[in-house]
């Protein structure tokens, strides 16, 4: 029975000292959920990135399944219809995450060279929420795209 | 050291526009996950991914924490003649690599 006292004393001690930093690291994951959790308007998404230009929601498509079971590896693909030419073609592509801590996903540029506007990729997703699709062409126009998807399992932090 | 595959058809002719896969590996680690101690990991994503062939750009990538680890990237290239590919990306942890790969057209 004696020698089972310090080593409680022990695990005591250990677990006052861990309980501030578990504390901190507690808040600042609420936090985090918190900001997370904010489902950020259209305007909120796209402004960053074009500003407040009209857009355009024909010949551009956005491939997402409807339902993604692992949120940590969502499959995404987004094609533009564009002749890809020299005058006319698409510069640049453009995810966005409406949920995510950070809400630009990727950007990809492309260019007459390509031949063909299409980009696939694999993104990871905070929960469910409407994935945008920015194409920013040649010619100045910007056509968007949306998904509403559903995430059963959330990748970063767990607070869906 | 990062590794990275390019992915190219088995068959390629001139004029042909190519849908080409690149998969680097990579954590991608997003800077929201914690250790057992309780302490951050931090960010460490890539920063960019620049794709040439035959000398000239043809695709390249900005990537963040939104982009699954190991990411893959698929994209398409119009296909003039043989060359050599040559993709390098740089990460937060500022490590460089670099891939080189030739492809012939048939």
């Amino acid at each position: 029975m004696r020698r089972a006292e310090p080593s409680r004393r022990a695990c005591l001690r250990a677990l006052a000292l861990a309980t501030p930093l578990g504390l901190a690291s507690a808040s600042a994951q609420s936090q985090a959920q918190a900001q997370a959790a904010r489902m950020l308007t259209l305007a909120e998404m796209t402004e960053p990135i074009v500003g407040s230009v009209p857009m355009r929601s024909q010949g551009i498509r956005l491939d997402l399944a409807q339902l993604a079971d692992n949120g940590h590896v969502v499959p995404v693909r987004v094609v533009v219809d564009s002749p890809m030419t020299e005058t006319d073609h698409v510069r640049e592509i453009v995810l966005l995450s409406q949920r995510n801590p950070v809400t630009r996903i990727a950007s990809f540029r492309l260019g007459p060279w390509s031949g063909r506007a299409e980009v696939a990729t694999r993104i990871r997703l905070a929960g469910t929420q409407v994935v945008v699709a920015l194409a920013r062409l040649s010619t100045g126009e910007v056509r968007i795209a949306q998904a509403e998807v559903i995430v059963t399992e959330s990748a970063c932090l767990d607070m869906t | 050291m990062a590794a990275a595959r390019l992915i190219l058809p088995p068959r390629v002719a001139a004029g042909d526009v190519v849908m080409v896969r690149l998969l680097i590996q990579h954590v991608m680690e997003t800077g929201y996950r914690q250790d057992v101690n309780g302490r951050v990991i931090p960010r460490n994503v890539l920063r960019w991914v620049r794709c040439e062939l035959g000398g000239a750009e043809v695709f390249s990538a900005e990537p963040s924490s939104g982009m699954s680890a190991n990411p893959l990237l698929e994209f398409p290239v119009r296909v003039r003649a043989s060359g050599e590919w040559r993709v390098t990306w740089e990460d937060d942890a500022g490590e460089k690599g670099e891939l080189r790969q030739l492809m012939t057209v048939s």
